[in-house]
C-alpha cells in the first residue's frame, strides 16, 4: 500500500511516470524512481526469494543494498539486489530460488572494456560524510569523482524526517531529509566533482602512486576509478540479533522499515513491534506512527531506554508502550511475520517463563544497532581493529581521518558509529586533508580541519559521546 | 537499579521530577503571560533553543547542557517550541480557571482552530478536552513543526503534552 498524506513528506513530487513490472509474470503498478523492492512491497508481496537449502521464504531486511535477503533474477540475470536496482518499464522478474545459474547468453564485461575516470580524489559512498567530504575536497582545489551504489544521494539523510541536534551552524533544527538536499545542491554547484549514482565499488587497490576503485554500474558495466587519495564512506550495516523465525519476512532492519516508508512512501505493515530503544528505535516508533502504522510497543532489553530521552517522551505521549528488560523469543507465521512472543529479562538477561507477552503484528522492525560497513578497506589491507564502543571492527586511523594506507582517509559510520552531524564533520576533515595530502589545497585549509576537530570534540564532550571517545583511544593513531 | 531515574526506566517525566530538575514558574509568571518549559533533563549535545531565542532565556553553560529557562526573561514567543528538535518545549499559560498549553504537533490531521481535541498526558493517556485556540502551521513554524496552543483546565496543565485529533 502507498501512503499519500503524510504530515512531514509529499510523495507526490516524488514519484515519477507509471510503469508495469511483472513478478512471477503478474503486471504490478510501479513508478519509475521505485526501487524493485519498493514496488513489491507496495502491491502487497513480501517474499521475494527462498533460502537455497530448506526454502524458507526471505524478503527485504536492509533495503539499502548490503545484505542479501531481497535477491531476485532480473530479465534472466540472477543476484539483483531488488531494493537498490531501479524499476523499468516492462521488466521480468523472478523470485530466486535455488542456487541461481547465469544465463547461458550472457556474457561477463571483459576489463579491457571497462569506462576509465581519472581524478584526484575518489569518494565512495553519497552519506553525509562521503558529501561533506567531496564538498570539501572540490573547494580545496581536488577535482574529485563519487560514487554511490544507491540510486540517489544523501545515503540515509533521505529517509530522516525529523529534526537533527547539536549546533544550528551544524544544521540542528534542520530535518535530515532538507539536509541531503542541501548538501546535494552544494554538490552540483560544483564543477569539479563528478557523480556516478547506482555504482558499486567492489574492490581497491594500491597502483604504485596511485589508487584504483574497481566497480559495476548499472549491475552490469566494469568501471576503473584512478585517483591520488580515496576517502571511504560507504556507511553501515544493520545487525541481526538471534531469535527463532527472525529470517521471516516483515522482519525487517529499523532503516528498511524507514526506506519504505520516509523514501518511497510505502506503508511497511499495519502493526509493528520495535525491538531496541536506542535512539534508532525511537526515532523510529514516531516516524511509524506519522505513517499512520499502528506501533505496539518497543522492547529493550536494558533497564532504562538507551536513545535520547526526549525521543522516548515523544512515542510515550502518544501511547506506545517502552518495555524495559524485555526481548523478543520468537517470531511466528508462515509466509511472514503473524506474531511476536516477546518475554521480561531477569538480572542474568534470560527470559522469565511465564512473562511471555505476544503481540498480533505483521512487522518486527529490528533496531539493535549498526556496524560499520569496512569490506573495501579491509580488502585493500587497512589496519583493522575491535572496538565494540564504534559497533565493531573499525579501522584504524589517524586524527585528520587517513588509516595505515597513505591516501586512503575514512568517514562517516564507516569509521565508527555515532551520528549524521558527526560523519558531517568527519567527512570535512577528511575531504580536506585528502587534498592536503596529494598537495593541492593551500595550507590554510589545515584551519578549517582544526575547526571541524574542535566542532568534533565539542559534539563528543557529554554523557553520550563518552563511550565514542573510549572507543577512539582504541582506533585513533597517534 | 535504583540508580537508574524514573524518566530513563519509563521514557516520561513525572511532574515531580519535572519540578526537581528544571523547577517550575511560580503561579504569579503563570497568569502574566505564556512561558516556555524545557522537559528536557539529559545532557545531549543540543543547542537550538539556546540559539534561537530572542531574549537569551535559555540558559546552557555548554552545548551539551541541560537547558534552564530564566522565566522572568521569557517573554513567551514560542520560537523554542517550534525549533526544539526534541519537540521537548512547551509553553503554559495560566488564564482565570483555565489553561492554555502550547506543544508541538507533528501529525495528521493538524486540528483548526477552535477545533475540540482529546487531551494526552505523558504516557499517552486521555485525561479530557480542550480546545485548540491558535495554530501556526507548518509554513509559519521557524523549525518547520506545527505549533498548536490548546486551551483546558487549569488542573491539567502540568499533565497534557499532546492531543488526538478526531478529525472529520
Amino acid at each position: 500500500m502507498r501512503l499519500n498524506e503524510h504530515p512531514i513528506l509529499n510523495f507526490d513530487y516524488r514519484r515519477g511516470k507509471k510503469v508495469t513490472i511483472y513478478f512471477e509474470g503478474q503486471p504490478i503498478e510501479a513508478y519509475e524512481g521505485e526501487t524493485i523492492a519498493m514496488a513489491l512491497h507496495a502491491a502487497g508481496i513480501w517474499v521475494y526469494k527462498t533460502s537455497e537449502k530448506r526454502e524458507r521464504p526471505r524478503g527485504l531486511f536492509c533495503a539499502i543494498g548490503k545484505c542479501s535477503s531481497c535477491l531476485v533474477a532480473v530479465n534472466g540475470i540472477p543476484n539483483v539486489r531488488s531494493c537498490i536496482t531501479l524499476v523499468e518499464e516492462g521488466m521480468r522478474i523472478e523470485k530466486q530460488v535455488d542456487k541461481p545459474k547465469l544465463p547461458r547468453d550472457a556474457k561477463p564485461p571483459k576489463w579491457k572494456d571497462a569506462q576509465k575516470v581519472n581524478a584526484d580524489i575518489i569518494v565512495i559512498g553519497g552519506g553525509p560524510a562521503g558529501l561533506m567530504a567531496a564538498i570539501n575536497a572540490a573547494d580545496a582545489g581536488a577535482k574529485v569523482v563519487l560514487l554511490d551504489e544507491n540510486p540517489m544521494l544523501g545515503g540515509q539523510l533521505v529517509k530522516q524526517t525529523h529534526k537533527f541536534f547539536g549546533k544550528r551552524e551544524q544544521f540542528a533544527g534542520v530535518r535530515g531529509i532538507k539536509i541531503a538536499e542541501i548538501l546535494e545542491e552544494e554538490l552540483k554547484k560544483r564543477e569539479n566533482i563528478e557523480v556516478f549514482m547506482e555504482t558499486s565499488a567492489i574492490a581497491m587497490f594500491q597502483d604504485g602512486e596511485e589508487k584504483l576503485v574497481v566497480a559495476v554500474k548499472k549491475n552490469k558495466e566494469l568501471m576503473e576509478f584512478r585517483g591520488k587519495a580515496v576517502v571511504v564512506a560507504t556507511g553501515a550495516m544493520e545487525r541481526m540479533i538471534p531469535f527463532e523465525n527472525n529470517d521471516l519476512p516483515g522482519v525487517y532492519g529499523a532503516g528498511a522499515i524507514q526506506t519504505l516508508m520516509n523514501t518511497y512512501g510505502v506503508k511497511p505493515g499495519d502493526r509493528v513491534l520495535i525491538v531496541g530503544a536506542g535512539n534508532v528505535g525511537l526515532i523510529l516508533a514516531y516516524q511509524l506512527v506519522q505513517a499512520g502504522v499502528e506501533v505496539k510497543a518497543i522492547v529493550e532489553a536494558m533497564p532504562k531506554v538507551g536513545g535520547y530521552f526526549v525521543h522516548a517522551a515523544k512515542v510515550r505521549r502518544l501511547g506506545i508502550p517502552i518495555l524495559t528488560r524485555h526481548t523478543i523469543l520468537r517470531a511466528e507465521g508462515k509466509e511472514r511475520v503473524e506474531r511476536a512472543v516477546v518475554a521480561q529479562l531477569d538480572d542474568n538477561w534470560k527470559p522469565i517463563p511465564g512473562t511471555e507477552k505476544i503481540f498480533d503484528v505483521d512487522v518486527i522492525a529490528l533496531a539493535v544497532g549498526l556496524r560499520p560497513s569496512i569490506e573495501i578497506l579491509h580488502q585493500v589491507g587497512c589496519q583493522i581493529i575491535y572496538a565494540r564502543e564504534l559497533g565493531g571492527h573499525v579501522v584504524c586511523r589517524d586524527n585528520r581521518m587517513e588509516t595505515t594506507i597513505k591516501g586512503i582517509f575514512v568517514a562517516g559510520d564507516s569509521a565508527g558509529i555515532e551520528e549524521a552531524t558527526t560523519a558531517m564533520l568527519e567527512g570535512k576533515v577528511a575531504g580536506i586533508a585528502a587534498a592536503l595530502s596529494i598537495g593541492v589545497a593551500a595550507p590554510e585549509w589545515l584551519n578549517e580541519i582544526e575547526k571541524a576537530q574542535e566542532a568534533l570534540n565539542e559534539f563528543r564532550s557529554g554523557p553520550f559521546g563518552r563511550h565514542v571517545l573510549e572507543g577512539l583511544k582504541k582506533v585513533v593513531i597517534k | 537499579m535504583s540508580e537508574i531515574p524514573h524518566f530513563l526506566r519509563e521514557g516520561y517525566l513525572t511532574v515531580e521530577e519535572l519540578k526537581n530538575y528544571v523547577g517550575l514558574p511560580s503561579e504569579e509568571r503563570l497568569r502574566a503571560k505564556p512561558v516556555a518549559v524545557p522537559e528536557c533533563p539529559q545532557e545531549i549535545p543540543c543547542t537550538p533553543c539556546k540559539e534561537i531565542c530572542p531574549t537569551n532565556a535559555v540558559l546552557m553553560e555548554n552545548p551539551n547542557a541541560v537547558p534552564r529557562v530564566d522565566y522572568e526573561k521569557c517573554i513567551g514567543c514560542s520560537l523554542c517550541v517550534q525549533i526544539c528538535p526534541g519537540l521537548a518545549f512547551f509553553m503554559v499559560h495560566y488564564l482565570g480557571d483555565k489553561a492554555r498549553v502550547t506543544m508541538p504537533h507533528e501529525l495528521l490531521p493538524v486540528p483548526k482552530v477552535g477545533e475540540e481535541v482529546v487531551l494526552l498526558n505523558r504516557e499517552g493517556k486521555e485525561v479530557g478536552r480542550g480546545k485548540v485556540v491558535t495554530l501556526i502551521p507548518r509554513e509559519r513554524s521557524k523549525g518547520d513543526t506545527p505549533i498548536i496552543t490548546v486551551e483546558m483546565p487549569l488542573e491539567l496543565a502540568w499533565d497534557v503534552r499532546a492531543v488526538r485529533v478526531r478529525g472529520e
